[in-house]
């Protein structure tokens, strides 16, 4: 459905007197097969916005191709506006209008006809949930009802591919969950949905496959198993005083099943391992031989964070 | 066919819009009158103008192109509250011409002009004002060409700096002198050549002189072509640079 090859985009700023490029999007290939919900994790300005940009055709890139929706991005720009549905990640909807005027307007922007426009916001409206308040001024809208309304907007002329940038940023915990479900229904109407997200867990729980982007690269893709997986093992976390830390880790480092051993600053020792399940009860029989009391142990599967880690030497959380 | 289609799409919707805000029908009707009724009194012996219908030959053009260039000039700040909520970013992923993104704003500028010159003129009217509807109609003309290469202008500009903060001070510094060497509030006649001198490059200055003629009846004076030709070139020019903006701005 996307194929991206090369991607680039630079922005000149200007701070004072000198002009800076910011390397936003720096060389991305990317496939996105039809029906399957695609995420983009990434930190704050990691340039998700900046590709999707590009894609949506509103940005030009500096270098690099994509076909979408099989339109070619640099040819035929105006064919791919016509197969893509795109919700910014700022909203897009004027306050002193109503849901129904905007899915109508929306609608005609792409040629339908004023009848059926009105058929489509009908329609939409209901999908989504919305009819109780669409005849309300926007400002009027609680975020999650708003947020609803802009991707009901990116889809009322059916297109085979939606760009939603952030579609959960700034919802409360049970809007997110209502704003999965949407777009989970619209996979389900055979639509090929492209997501950028900065949570982890929206992109392990919703997307079918991601692609990890940090400083404008692709880092890593694949589904959320596989990616996981790829950190191969897991890791045992054991809590003691910063006293038995140095005799506890000579005691443990040498074990067979131990791959690597960590000291933790605080006290503690981070064990990476193959297995965690049988390490754990191996790790307790040591320490205790060796007379060694702990304060906890705690076993640690990787999560989309470690891959992250790995990748850039940062954490996700942090960043 | 389709442009024409996406031009009344964009302009109905930003009519409706202008409607729904009883505020800007208020001012819009408001302030010009407040000219007229305050302003235009003091201009009889001020232009010492043998009569009160004399002095709103010169005065009423005058006021009328200034509320067209200022009318025009100042939209650009709706635009940067439309680009701020994401309107235009949503409009132009959409196939609708880019060119009809900014013709249906400018020219529901260019309507809600007109609705003010109207109700001027018919107040002026009230005045002892006479004006043929000939004469009427081209000054109309002008107006709207002057209105709409404003409005243009100020889109397109809001295009480019996107903040309030850059086009407050861009758009005052650009109207102080239009206003001031075009003659619009009192003729430049009594200047001094040096004035005058500056005023010719002045191309409002020829729109209001061509104005001016047609409110007198002068038809066949050289002033009328020459400031219509003059505002249909710019108002041609400010388009096709703003629609350009449409299409290729960025955020
Ligand atoms: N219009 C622009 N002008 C200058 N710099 C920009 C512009 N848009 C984005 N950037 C910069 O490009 C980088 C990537 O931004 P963005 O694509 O918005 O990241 P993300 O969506 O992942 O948070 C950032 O450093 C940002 O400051
Ligand atoms: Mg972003």
């Amino acid at each position: 459905m996307i194929e991206t090859r090369g991607l680039r985009k630079s922005f000149r700023s200007r701070a004072g007197r000198e002009t800076k490029t910011v390397d936003a999007v720096r060389g991305v290939d990317l496939e996105v097969a039809k029906g399957e919900i695609f995420g983009f994790l990434g930190p704050n300005g990691a340039g998700k916005t900046t590709t999707l940009r590009m894609l949506a055709t509103l940005i030009e890139p500096d270098g690099g191709e994509a076909t979408i929706a099989g339109a070619d991005l640099r040819k035929d720009p105006a064919e791919v506006r016509r197969r893509i549905g795109y919700v910014p990640q700022g909203g897009s909807t004027w306050d002193e209008s109503t849901a129904r005027e905007e899915l109508v307007l929306h609608a005609r922007m792409y040629g339908i006809s004023k009848a059926d426009a009105q058929q489509r916001a009908t329609r939409a409206l209901d999908a989504f949930q919305l009819t109780e308040y669409a005849d309300r001024k926007c400002k009027t809208y609680s975020g999650g009802q708003r947020r609803r309304v802009e991707i009901a907007l990116g889809i009322i002329h059916e297109p085979k591919i939606v760009f939603l940038d952030e579609p959960t940023t700034g919802l409360d915990p049970q809007s997110r969950a209502h704003m999965w479900d949407e777009i989970r229904r619209l996979r389900g109407d055979g639509m090929t949905v492209f997501i950028t997200t900065h949570y982890l867990d929206e992109a392990d729980a919703l997307c079918d496959r991601i692609a990890i982007m940090d400083n404008g690269e692709v880092v890593a893709e694949g589904t959320p198993t596989e990616l996981k997986r790829e950190i191969s093992g897991d890791v045992v976390l054991v809590g003691l005083d910063l006293a038995a830390t140095g005799q506890a880790a000579k005691t443990l480092d040498g074990e067979p099943y131990v791959n690597k051993l960590e000291t933790v600053d605080e006290g503690g020792l981070r064990l990476y391992v193959d297995e965690g399940a049988t390490a754990i009860p191996q790790v307790l029989r040591r320490l205790d031989h060796a007379g060694l009391e702990l304060r906890s142990i705690e076993l640690h599967r990787p999560s989309l964070d470690d891959v992250f880690l790995t990748k850039t030497g940062r954490s996700l959380r942090e960043s | 066919m389709k442009f024409a289609r996406d031009t009344w799409l964009i302009f109905q919707r930003q009519t409706q819009l202008l409607l729904r805000n009883p505020v800007w029908v208020f001012v819009g009707v408001f302030q010009p009158v407040m000219y007229l009724l305050l302003f235009a009194p003091l201009l009889k012996p001020a232009l010492n103008a043998p009569t009160q219908a004399a002095a709103y030959k010169i005065f009423v053009p005058g006021l009328l192109v200034l509320l067209a260039i200022f009318g025009g000039l100042f939209q650009g700040f709706g635009l940067i509250a439309e680009l701020r909520a994401g309107v235009i970013e949503r409009s132009r992923v959409t196939p609708i011409s880019r060119l009809a993104l900014l013709l249906g704003r400018s020219l529901r500028d260019v309507v809600s002009l007109m609705a003010q010159a109207v109700i001027i003129t018919l107040l002026a009217l009230l005045f002892d004002l006479r004006v043929f509807i000939g004469d009427l109609l081209l000054a109309y003309l002008m107006l709207a060409l002057i209105a709409l290469m404003t409005s243009a202008v100020s889109y397109g500009v809001a295009l480019k700096v996107k903040s309030e903060d850059a086009l407050a001070p861009l758009m005052n510094t650009v109207a102080q002198p239009v206003l001031l060497l075009s003659g619009i509030l009192l003729p430049l006649t009594f200047a001094p050549g040096w004035l005058q001198g500056i005023a010719n490059w002045n191309p409002f200055s020829w729109a209001v002189d061509g104005t001016r003629a047609l409110f007198a009846g002068d038809l066949g004076s050289d002033k009328v072509w020459q400031g219509l030709s003059i505002t249909a070139v710019l108002a041609a020019l400010g388009v096709y640079w703003a629609a350009r903006q449409f299409a290729r701005s960025v955020r």
